[in-house]
């Protein structure tokens, strides 16, 4: 049993009683990361001299609270002062930041201990971890299967046991779909909850920075240490710092559910439908209620998306010119042989194609054919779901159509890599928060619950959550490395 | 055949907010090559804007002060382009809802007043510095992030005067708004023009180039002077003339090709997701509004109305603030409102133009300045004495009256002892009463300089004008 | 019906500042092809009354107070850059 099997309250009561120290939950992370990151590959960087030292410091300074002294991992797109940050491409390898992210500021008041950062797609673009520059990381349940993505890392490390939690970001799906295909709890916060400050966007008005952890008490635990308005990001939303741990009840009675036709729908396996209905039979049986609804244009969500995506995309990479930092091309006959090159050796594949879509879709004669009509198919998916919620608490659906897929299985068909995202990626455009939790398994990998909350309102859906898990043992089961 | 010269300007202006538009970095001139920096205007990865509230409303107050519509939701915009002054590739700027359109200035020229339009005026942050080191440029960022306003004016100017009178009351207006220092030299005012031809009559306008590298209100108006020329003379010979940027040459003072645009630039504009629009309110505008100072054109009026000026006193005295304030506190100290704009029109500009130096480097004051034309307007010194008060005043500072006394500078209009002076100088030349008897006025002239030097530049001129007279009858 | 010409890729590798093999214009021209007209799906809907939504949460006019502090150390700034002289980061001349 590792000490990570325990709850984070279970672990500072054992700090208290004085029967392990903060050093010993450091060394445990770095012993597990020893015996299985060469199979699991989530960890890009590691920074074991720092952790030991901050871990010491931390047992003598005497310092309490709930997160105090316990290790994280921190996906590879936030940055970190001092600690290589690379966004897992070519193009920012020996990135040295000289500042820290807003949630890292945040992490450290909180006393947490960041062991290292961890793998995802290049630049947060995919849904297998596939697209990073230096290595794939494989899926703790089966080494042969993606952990998804982006934040594939992010989600392997948790479920690996090398760290009790981690953060991730999310743009269309790259916290949720990752947590569902390794089995562990993957919250995308209300867009504005976190500070965007110090991730490196990809899309700024659908990136969001969110815990990935093994059980949903500690998400919301985790998730409360990173919140609130930061004067350095305007669009973070200065709305009451709200306890969401204390209001895991475990009562949804008379708890009003909306279960979207279109989530249940073609493409998403019978298997999954399956964990889905029985995930609302358990609900049910604590006394809530559940109805079919719509969500007529969740269809146009995957074009809407990458058409926006990929616009803010193409602006917010075009820094990357081997200028002020990162990786400069050689032998560069002029300026723009310079940039030219630079990017075209510094970004992969996937990163150039959106890049190129996205250039595309806001270049002179296209703007409004593309990204103009993206941006009002957006308000039209927002509305879909203000709809709903007019008449229900939450809505319920899976998190991703399949189970994890195999490594190299879909890598080069972007459309149907990008179809993977169809129940998530309409939540970001919707900008409310969307958790997915452990409900299951198929052929021995995990299925995820989608519940997604009004804007602002976490505390419902970590209600529910955490109701649905004290119900099941699905989030006890533990990969065998 | 005749043309008409259209030209339209682009003058790009920096507001002097303590920091930056997004960053808390110090934005003032002149600093060590990226000393002036923060992450946030390098672009690091990760960073995020924050807009700066003074500049919000400098924007808005020098938009107001050429009369401009103000919008009431301000959106902010990505134009996107490489360029190793640009650090993110893209520049925050204005595109579809710009703070103020609508607006004009009136200019005049030739004794006419004419309204130049104002097509836009937009918010947006300046980009690094470029120097060119033999195979490589260097570049320092200290400037990216300054606020900058871009100010578009209607194709409503027909000649390169008239560029020039919109260019001094532009700068005039923005300078009395005290939103921007408008120094060329220092790049916080910037000018690019767009010229074109056409025959008289004609309701199209012509093909127009682009002038760049116009360093002073002087070269705008060469640079204009010659690209009408040039383009008249492509045409008249049968040529017609390119889209093409053009940069003005300052040893030659020609205009030079820099490069052909091929279509528009695709800048990708779209609105920047990481900035929130800002709504202005009637209350903010009003709030705006009332901190702006009388303009120039009202100052103008009421220094004829009020100070009796001559309508070129006022006007040239308002074309500065610093001037203008200038004078209304030497004419509250005391001294007469057109011997007081003589002076400031005069000998000031033209001691600092010799010394090369600001008015405020000078130990002139209002008061030491009205005291001694205190002294002038009582006749207690001459205006030849002034100008030596002057010099003393303007370099040390000082009482014009202590220095009189202290210098035996008192001008001498005791008859008596001017009498002394008269006499001697007929005694001495006797050659001079008799040309003036035969009519040759001039005489006086000579006599009254032998006096002056004698007098050492003290006794008082009218006195003796009249003493000559009566002297000279006498003999 | 083809959406986007092999023409058109390079204009846009260009814009991007991208290099580009004939390889990767070809493959560049048909992916992008297959993504745009499946985003061409987005015409099914009539969107000529809808606002476009370019910030998802009602947000505005969030201001900072205009406060200056010092800057970066001249060394941090250039820590990070691949090329630099005299205190400046140092890119191939600008002027061709």
């Amino acid at each position: 049993m590792s000490l990570f099997d325990h709850k984070l309250n279970e672990i500072q009561s054992m700090l208290h009683k004085k029967e392990i120290t903060i050093p010993d939950l450091v060394d445990e992370s770095f012993k597990r990361i020893s015996a299985v990151d060469g199979d699991v590959k989530a960890f890009l960087t590691l920074d074991e001299e720092n952790a030991r030292n901050q871990a010491k410091e931390l047992q003598e300074s005497g310092k309490t609270g709930i997160l105090n002294g316990v290790p994280i991992g921190v996906k590879d797109n936030i940055v970190t002062k001092g600690l290589r940050t690379t966004a897992a491409s070519q193009i920012l390898y020996n990135f040295d930041p000289i500042y820290d992210a807003t949630v890292v500021n945040k992490l450290r008041e909180a006393g947490t201990i960041t062991v290292g950062k961890l793998n995802m797609d290049e630049f947060a673009m995919g849904s297998s971890t596939e697209n990073s520059s230096f290595q794939k990381t494989r899926n703790p349940w089966n080494l042969d299967r993606v952990p998804g993505g982006s934040s594939g890392g992010s989600a392997a490390s948790v479920a690996a046991g090398e760290v009790p939690f981690s953060l991730g970001s999310d743009t269309g799906g790259s916290i949720r779909q990752p947590a569902s295909f390794c089995g562990v709890v993957g919250m995308k916060p209300t867009y504005g909850r976190v500070s965007r400050f110090g991730l490196i966007a990809f899309a700024s008005s659908l990136d969001q920075i969110g815990p990935i952890t093994r059980n949903v008490e500690d998400n919301a635990h985790l998730l409360e240490a990173i919140v609130g308005v930061d004067p350095y990001d305007t669009t973070s939303a200065n709305v009451a710092g709200e306890s969401f741990a204390k209001n895991l009840t475990g009562d949804v009675k008379g708890l009003r559910i909306a279960v979207p036709k279109e989530y249940l729908g073609e493409g998403v396996s019978e298997e999954v439908k399956q964990s889905v209905l029985a995930a609302l039979k358990v609900l049910e049986g604590q006394g809530a209620s559940w109805e079919e609804v719509s969500l007529p244009h969740s269809k146009y969500g995957v074009a809407t998306y990458y058409l926006l995506a990929s616009s803010e995309a193409s602006s917010n990479l075009a820094r990357f010119d081997g200028i002020r930092y990162g990786y400069r091309a050689e032998n560069a006959e002029n300026l723009i042989d310079l940039y030219k090159k630079t990017r075209a050796e510094g970004f992969g594949d996937e990163v150039k194609r959106r890049i190129m879509l996205g250039t595309f879709a806001l270049s002179s004669g296209y703007y409004d054919a593309y990204y103009k009509k993206a941006q009002q198919v957006r308000t039209l998916i927002k509305k879909d779901f203000e709809d709903v919620f007019e008449n229900y608490d939450v809505i319920i659906g899976p998190t991703t159509p399949t189970p994890a897929f195999k490594i190299g299985e879909i890598i080069d068909d972007p459309l149907t890599m990008y179809a993977n995202d169809i129940l998530t990626i309409p939540v970001n455009l919707a900008g409310v928060p969307g958790i997915s939790i452990p409900c299951g398994f198929s052929d021995g990998m995990p299925l995820g619950l989608q519940i997604i909350g009004r804007h602002f309102d976490e505390k419902t859906v970590y209600r529910v959550a955490h109701a649905y898990e004290q119900a099941t043992d699905f989030h006890k089961e533990k990969p065998e490395l | 055949m005749e043309f008409e010269t259209v030209i339209g300007l682009e003058v790009h202006v920096e507001l002097k907010t303590n920091s930056k538009i997004f960053s808390s970095a110090p934005a003032h001139f002149g600093a060590e090559p990226n000393t002036n920096t923060t992450v946030i205007d390098l672009g690091y990865p990760g960073v995020l804007p924050v807009m700066n509230e003074t500049a919000v409303e400098y924007a808005m107050k020098a938009a107001m002060a050429i009369n401009c519509e103000i919008a009431e939701e301000a959106i902010w915009d990505r134009k996107n382009y490489f360029y190793p002054d640009n650090p993110k590739a893209y520049q925050v700027s204005q595109n579809d809802k710009p703070i103020g359109e609508h607006g004009w200035v009136e200019i005049e020229v030739n004794g006419e007043t004419k309204r130049i339009g104002i097509t836009r005026l937009h918010l947006e942050e300046d980009a690094g510095k470029l120097t060119h080191a033999g195979k490589h440029s260097l570049c320092d960022y200290n400037r990216q992030g300054t606020p900058l306003v871009e100010i578009v004016s209607e194709p409503d100017i027909r000649s390169p005067e008239e560029a020039y009178a919109f260019l001094e009351k532009l700068k005039a207006i923005i300078q009395y708004t005290e939103v921007s220092d408008c120094k060329m030299e220092e790049g916080s005012l910037r000018c690019d023009a767009n010229i074109s031809i056409r025959p008289y009559g004609q309701k199209e306008f012509g093909t127009r180039t682009e002038l760049k590298n116009l360093n002073s209100f002087n070269f705008v108006r060469k640079g204009l002077e010659y690209e009408e020329k040039r383009q008249a003379e492509v045409v008249s010979s049968g040529g017609k003339v390119d889209q093409e940027t053009r940069r003005f040459d300052e040893s030659t003072g020609k205009t030079l090709l820099m490069r052909v645009k091929e279509g528009s630039d695709d800048y990708r504009y779209f609105p920047e997701p990481d900035l929130l629009p800002v709504y202005i309110d009637d209350e903010w505008k009003e709030h705006v509004r009332s901190t702006i100072p009388e303009l120039p054109d009202a100052r103008k009026k009421r220094y004829m109305d009020e100070l009796g000026l001559p309508a070129h006193d006022a006007k040239v005295l308002t074309m500065s603030k610093e001037i203008a304030d200038f004078f209304e506190a030497t004419v509250a100290a005391g001294a007469g409102a057109k011997l007081a704009s003589n002076w400031l029109m005069g000998e000031v500009p033209a001691y600092l133009n010799a010394e090369g130096k600001e008015l405020a480097e000078t130990k002139l004051t209002p008061d030491n300045l009205a005291g001694m034309i205190s002294l002038l307007e009582k006749g207690t010194i001459s205006s030849k004495i002034a100008k030596t008060v002057f010099k003393e005043l303007i370099e040390n500072d000082g009482d014009a009256e202590a220095i009189v006394k202290e210098k035996g500078l008192v001008q001498i209009s005791d008859e008596s002892a001017l009498l002394k002076f008269v006499n001697d100088a007929l005694d001495a030349n006797p050659q001079s009463i008799a040309d003036f008897k035969d009519g040759k006025k001039k005489a006086i002239g000579f006599l009254v300089g032998q006096i002056m030097k004698a007098s050492k530049g003290q006794a008082n001129p009218q006195a003796i004008n009249k003493l000559l007279a009566e002297e000279i009858a006498k003999r | 019906m083809t959406r986007i010409s092999e023409e058109q890729v390079r204009h846009v590798a260009h814009l991007a500042r991208l290099a580009v093999t004939d390889e990767e214009v070809h493959k560049f021209t048909e992916q992008l092809d297959a993504i745009i007209t499946f985003a061409e799906q987005l015409n099914e809907l009539d969107t000529s009354n809808v606002k476009p939504t370019s910030h998802v949460l009602d947000m505005k006019n969030v201001l900072r107070e205009d406060k200056s502090a010092p800057g970066l150390d001249r060394e941090d700034v250039l820590k990070n850059a691949p090329d630099q002289q005299d205190g400046q980061i140092r890119v191939p001349s600008i002027i061709e």
